[in-house]
C-alpha cells in the first residue's frame, strides 16, 4: 500500500472494503490529479507563453479539431467505465450479506442506537460483535430518518422508520470503531453516536450471557436499567444539569408548569402520560420533540421507571 | 461552427436583401437606459430587462450577503466541539437557512436573471424580452417568495436542512416549515416565467443574421437552462403541495405514521433538485465561453462541441437524481442505473473544459479580472467536477455520501464554479451595465483573496468528509477540530475577498472612470451599444454577419444595422433603403426581421 491519497482516509478496519473503497478511492483521486494537473498547467502555460503582446495581436482562426475532440471525449469516458464497474462491483459486496451472518437488531430513534441481541440482551449506543465474524445489523427507525455510518468499516445505510434496511461487516480485529448518525434528526443529531466494540468471539459469547435476558433486580434497579437502555438520559440528566428535556433530579411531587401557561404535579399519571403521548403536556421552556413510546413499552416497565424516578432527588 | 461568410439558414424563405449601414457606438452616450426613466417608481413599475436585471442583481447581492454572514456565523461555532457561542437549535436553524437561501434565492436566479436578464436581449440584438410584463412580474414572485420565507423565520423557523426531508418535515411541529415552502413554491413559478420568456426570446427575438450557428454560447447555455427550468420546477412544486397536503390535511403521502413512503419524497424532491444544480451552473459555462474568447482575441474552439453539451447536460441531468440516494434504500437497479447515468453527465462536463484550454493555445490572452475569474473557474470547477465522479462510483459514495466529503464537493461546483463565473461574468459586463470601470489592481487582489480563502475553507472539508466527518453536525468529536479550524480561517478570508469587491464596486459607481462602449475590444454584440447602453439597447436594428467570436474580421463588420431609424422592421426597411445614407452595404439572408 502507501498510496497518495491514503492520507484521507481513516484506517480500513475491513479487509472487505480494502480495494473495493479505499483502492477505487485513490484509483480516482490519482487518475483526477494527472488530468487535472494537465489542465491546469496547460492553462498557465498558455496564459504565459501567448500573453498579448499589443491590442492589434492576430489570432489563428482554429475552430475545431475532430480528432482532439473525440480523444478527449473518448478517454474519460473508458474511464468512467472502469470507475463505474469497480464501485458496481464492491457496493455488490456490500449488499450481499454472506449465509452464515450473526444478525443483531438495531433501531435509531431521536437520538439514540438501542441494540438487541438474540438472546435479549440490549444495549444503547454500544454494539458488540465478535471478531473474524460477519454481521449483519437489521435496522429500523422508530421516528424520522437516521444513518448509520461506521467510517472504519466504510458503510453506511439510511435507517427508515417503515422498513428494515441492513448493513454488514466483518472485523478481523478487536476494539472499537465510532457509529455516526449521517441523517440529519434534530436537535442532537451530532450526539446520535455510539461504539462498535470487537470482542475476540469467546469472550464476546461471555459478554452475551452475563447480559441476557434484560433488565433484572428491584423495581428500582429495574427502572434504572431501563431508563440507561430506552436512552432517556441523552435528553433527561439525573443530575440536574439543562439537557434537551426537563431533568429527572427531584421532580416526584413538584409542580411543574406547562407550556400553555397551566402546571400540573409529577405524579404516576403524569409520568405515563408523559412516556407514552409526551406531546400532550409540554413543560414550559421545552420544545415538543420526544418519540412517543405508546405500544413500545409495557405497563410493567413504566412502573419500574417511575419507581426509580421517585429515587432521583 | 461560426463561420465567417453569410450562410442560408432556412432554404424554404426567399432571402431578403438588406441595406445596412455602420452604426459606430458614441464613446459617451447622450441618452441612456439610466437617464431615460428616473425615480424609485419608475424602477419599481420598469418594464426594461436592464433595470430589471440590475434590481434581481441587487436582490441577489442582498441574499448572498445574508447567507453569507449566515456562513460566517456556522464556521465560527464550528471553531470548537460543542458550543462555541449559539445554541444547536439555532446552529440547526441557521445551516438550514444558508442553504435554502442560497440555492433558491441567490444560485438559480443569479446567472439567469439577474446577468442573464440584462445581456440576453443585447446579445440577440432585441429591444428586449419577448414578454417584459412577464418578467417585471417574475420578479416581484421572487421577491413575494423571499418574504414568505421571512415569515417562516417570525413563525418558530424551520431546521429541516434545505431539502425539508420527511418525515423529519412533516413531523415537525413548526408552522415555519409551511410558510417556507410555500415561499418556494411562489418562487417557482418566478423561475419558470423567466425561462419561458427566454425561450420565447431567443427563438423569435434575434437581430437579422443572427442564425443559430451564430448564437453566442451564452445565449445557448441560457436556452438549456431554460428548458431546465420549465420541465422541472413544476415538479418541485408538485412535490411541495403534497407536502402541504401530507401536513394541513393528514393525508399519508410521505409520512409512514400516515401509510406514506419518505423515499418517495427524496425521488419527487431530487427530481427537481438535481436538474436544480444545472440550472445553477449551466449559466456559468456560458459567461465562460463569453469571456475566454474576449480576452484570448481569438475564436471559441469546438463551438458546437461547447453549444450542444449544455443541452446534453440539460437532458441528461433530468435522469441521474437519483445518485443523491444511494445509501437511502432505493431499488438496487435504480441505484445501478443512476450511478452509470452519472458518469455520462460528467463527460459533457469535461469537454466543455477542454474546449475551454484549448481556446487559449495561440491566442492573444489578458489576463484581466474576468479572465482571473476563468482560470479561477477552470480551477475549482475541475475539483468539484472530479470529486463528483468519486461521489457517482458506487461503493465509494457510501462511504462519503452525507459527509463534509459531500458539502466541500458541492460548495466547489456552486461557489467555485456558479458564483466565481457570476463574478467573471459581473467584472466582464460591469462597464456595460454602469458605464464605469472598477479598480483592476483592487479586483486581482480580491480575487487572490477569494481563491485562497474558497480553497482554505474547502480543502480541509475534502479532507475530514474523507476521515468520516458527517455534515449538518453542531457537535463533533476532537480528531476534527484541526480541519475545522482551518476551514473557519478560510471562510474568513473569503469575506475579506467579498468585502473588497463591495468596496470598490461602490466606488466605480460614483467615482470610477468611464468605461467607453467596448473597453475589451470584444466582438460580441452587446459591446457594440453604448455603456450603458440605450434604453431600447441599440439606436438602430442589429445586422449580423459574423459568428460573435470571430476575432479574424474587423471591428467595424460587427457594428452594422439596417440602415433605417430604429426598428421599424424590415418593410419600412425596404421603403427608406434609397433614402439613407448606407456607408457600407452587405448582403445578409435572414429568416427573421
Amino acid at each position: 500500500m502507501g498510496r497518495l491519497f491514503d492520507f484521507m482516509l481513516p484506517e480500513n478496519k475491513s479487509p472487505l472494503t480494502a480495494d473495493s473503497t479505499d483502492g477505487l478511492f485513490n484509483f480516482i483521486n490519482e487518475a483526477s490529479l494527472v488530468i487535472f494537473l494537465g489542465v491546469v498547467l496547460a492553462m498557465i502555460y498558455f496564459a504565459i507563453r501567448y500573453k498579448r503582446k499589443s491590442e492589434d495581436d492576430k489570432t489563428p482562426v482554429i475552430t475545431h479539431n475532430n480528432t482532439l475532440e473525440i480523444t478527449w471525449s473518448v478517454i474519460p469516458l473508458l474511464l468512467t467505465f472502469i470507475v463505474f464497474g469497480w464501485g458496481y462491483s464492491g457496493w455488490l459486496n456490500l449488499k450481499t450479506v454472506p449465509d452464515d451472518a450473526y444478525e443483531i437488531h438495531v433501531t435509531g430513534f431521536k437520538w439514540n442506537w438501542s441494540v438487541s441481541y438474540d438472546n435479549g440482551a440490549q444495549t444503547i449506543n454500544e454494539i458488540h460483535v465478535p471478531k473474524g465474524q460477519p454481521i449483519k445489523l437489521v435496522m429500523q427507525s422508530r421516528d424520522v430518518l437516521h444513518s448509520f455510518f461506521v467510517p472504519e468499516y466504510r458503510v453506511k445505510h439510511d435507517v427508515l422508520p417503515n422498513r428494515y434496511t441492513y448493513v454488514w461487516f466483518q472485523a478481523e480485529e478487536t476494539g472499537e470503531s465510532q457509529v455516526f448518525c449521517t441523517e440529519y434528526c434534530g436537535t442532537s443529531h451530532s450526539n446520535m453516536l455510539a461504539k462498535v466494540i470487537v470482542h475476540e468471539p469467546e469472550e464476546f459469547q461471555a459478554w452475551l450471557d452475563e447480559n441476557g435476558g434484560g433488565p433484572s433486580g428491584s423495581p428500582v434497579e429495574q427502572g434504572e436499567q431501563l431508563v440507561s437502555l430506552q436512552g432517556c438520559q441523552t435528553c433527561h440528566s439525573v443530575d440536574g444539569s439543562e439537557l434537551i428535556g426537563p431533568s429527572f433530579k427531584g421532580i416526584w411531587g413538584r409542580d411543574r408548569n406547562l407550556a400553555d401557561g397551566s402546571s400540573v404535579t409529577v405524579d404516576e399519571n403524569y409520568i405515563r402520560e408523559s412516556i407514552l403521548y409526551p406531546g400532550e403536556k409540554i413543560a414550559e421552556g421545552y420544545q415538543n420533540v420526544m418519540t412517543p413510546y405508546e405500544g413500545r413499552i409495557s405497563d410493567e416497565e413504566i412502573t419500574n421507571i417511575i419507581e426509580y424516578l421517585k429515587t432521583i432527588d | 461552427m461560426a463561420s465567417a461568410s453569410p450562410t442560408a439558414n432556412n432554404a424554404a424563405t426567399t432571402p431578403t436583401k438588406l441595406k445596412v449601414k455602420r452604426f459606430p457606438p458614441a464613446q459617451t452616450p447622450t441618452n441612456t437606459y439610466l437617464t431615460d426613466e428616473k425615480g424609485v417608481w419608475a424602477w419599481l413599475t420598469t418594464v426594461d430587462h436592464k433595470k430589471i436585471g440590475l434590481m434581481y442583481l441587487g436582490a441577489v447581492a442582498f441574499f448572498f450577503a445574508l447567507a453569507g454572514f449566515l456562513a460566517i456565523a456556522l464556521r465560527t461555532e464550528l471553531w470548537t466541539p460543542a458550543k462555541t457561542f449559539i445554541e444547536a437549535d439555532t446552529y440547526n436553524q441557521l445551516f438550514t437557512l444558508h442553504g435554502a437561501m442560497m440555492v433558491f434565492f441567490v444560485l438559480v436566479p443569479s446567472i439567469p436573471a439577474a446577468l442573464g436578464n440584462f445581456i440576453l436581449p443585447m446579445q440577440l440584438g432585441a429591444k428586449d424580452v419577448a414578454f417584459p410584463r412577464l418578467n417585471l412580474a417574475s420578479f416581484y414572485i421572487y421577491v413575494f417568495g423571499a418574504i414568505f420565507t421571512f415569515l417562516s423565520l417570525a413563525n418558530n423557523g424551520f431546521d429541516t436542512g434545505w431539502t425539508f426531508y420527511t418525515p423529519y418535515s412533516s413531523d415537525s411541529n413548526s408552522a415555519g416549515i409551511i410558510w417556507v415552502t410555500l415561499g418556494v413554491f411562489i418562487l417557482g413559478f418566478s423561475s419558470i416565467l423567466t425561462g419561458t420568456n427566454f425561450i420565447t426570446t431567443i427563438h423569435k427575438l434575434r437581430a437579422p443574421g443572427i442564425s443559430w450557428d451564430r448564437l453566442p454560447l451564452n445565449v445557448w447555455a441560457l436556452y438549456a437552462t431554460s428548458i431546465i427550468q420549465v420541465l422541472a420546477t413544476p415538479v418541485l412544486a408538485i412535490t411541495i403541495l403534497l407536502l402541504a397536503m401530507e401536513n394541513i390535511l393528514d393525508i399519508g403521502i410521505f409520512d409512514p405514521a400516515l401509510g406514506g413512503d419518505p423515499v418517495l419524497y427524496q425521488h419527487f424532491f431530487w427530481f427537481y433538485s438535481h436538474p436544480a444544480v444545472y440550472i445553477m451552473i449551466v449559466p456559468g459555462f456560458g459567461i465562460i465561453s463569453e469571456v475566454i474568447t474576449t480576452f484570448s482575441k481569438k475564436t471559441i474552439f469546438g463551438y458546437w462541441a461547447i453549444a450542444l453539451s449544455s443541452l446534453a447536460i440539460a437532458f441528461i441531468g433530468f435522469l441521474v437524481w437519483g445518485h443523491h440516494m444511494f445509501t437511502s434504500g432505493q431499488s438496487a437497479v435504480a441505484t445501478t442505473i443512476f450511478s452509470f447515468l452519472t458518469f455520462l453527465v460528467g463527460i459533457p462536463t469535461g469537454i466543455k473544459i477542454f474546449n475551454w484550454v484549448a481556446t487559449l493555445y495561440r491566442g492573444s490572452i489578458s489576463m484581466k479580472t474576468p479572465m482571473l475569474y476563468v482560470f479561477i473557474f477552470i480551477f475549482l470547477f475541475s475539483i468539484g467536477g472530479f470529486t463528483g465522479i468519486m461521489l457517482g462510483a458506487l461503493s465509494v459514495d457510501i462511504h462519503l455520501h452525507d459527509t463534509y466529503y459531500v458539502v466541500a464537493h458541492f460548495h466547489y461546483v456552486m461557489m467555485g464554479g456558479t458564483l466565481i463565473a457570476l463574478l467573471a461574468g459581473l467584472h466582464y459586463w460591469w462597464p456595460k451595465m454602469t458605464g464605469k470601470m472598477y479598480n483592476e489592481p483592487l479586483a486581482k487582489i480580491a480575487a487572490g483573496f477569494i481563491f485562497v480563502g474558497f480553497n482554505v475553507t474547502f480543502l480541509p472539508q475534502f479532507i475530514m468528509g474523507a476521515q468520516g466527518m458527517p455534515r449538518r453536525y453542531y457537535n463533533y468529536i476532537d480528531q476534527f477540530t484541526p480541519f475545522h479550524q482551518t476551514s473557519t480561517i478560510g471562510s474568513y478570508i473569503l469575506a475579506v475577498g467579498f468585502l473588497i469587491i463591495l468596496y470598490y464596486l461602490a466606488h466605480s459607481l460614483f467615482k470610477g472612470k468611464q468605461a467607453g462602449p467596448n473597453p475589451w475590444n470584444s466582438r460580441g454584440l452587446e459591446w457594440q451599444s453604448t455603456s450603458p447602453p440605450d434604453f431600447h439597447n441599440f439606436s438602430h436594428t442589429p445586422v449580423v454577419i459574423h459568428g460573435p467570436y470571430d476575432y479574424h474580421q474587423p471591428m467595424e463588420e460587427f457594428q452594422l444595422g439596417l440602415a433605417v431609424e430604429h426598428g421599424h422592421g424590415e418593410e419600412h426597411a425596404a421603403a427608406d433603403a434609397t433614402s439613407s445614407e448606407a456607408v457600407e452595404t452587405a448582403t445578409s439572408e435572414t429568416t427573421e426581421a
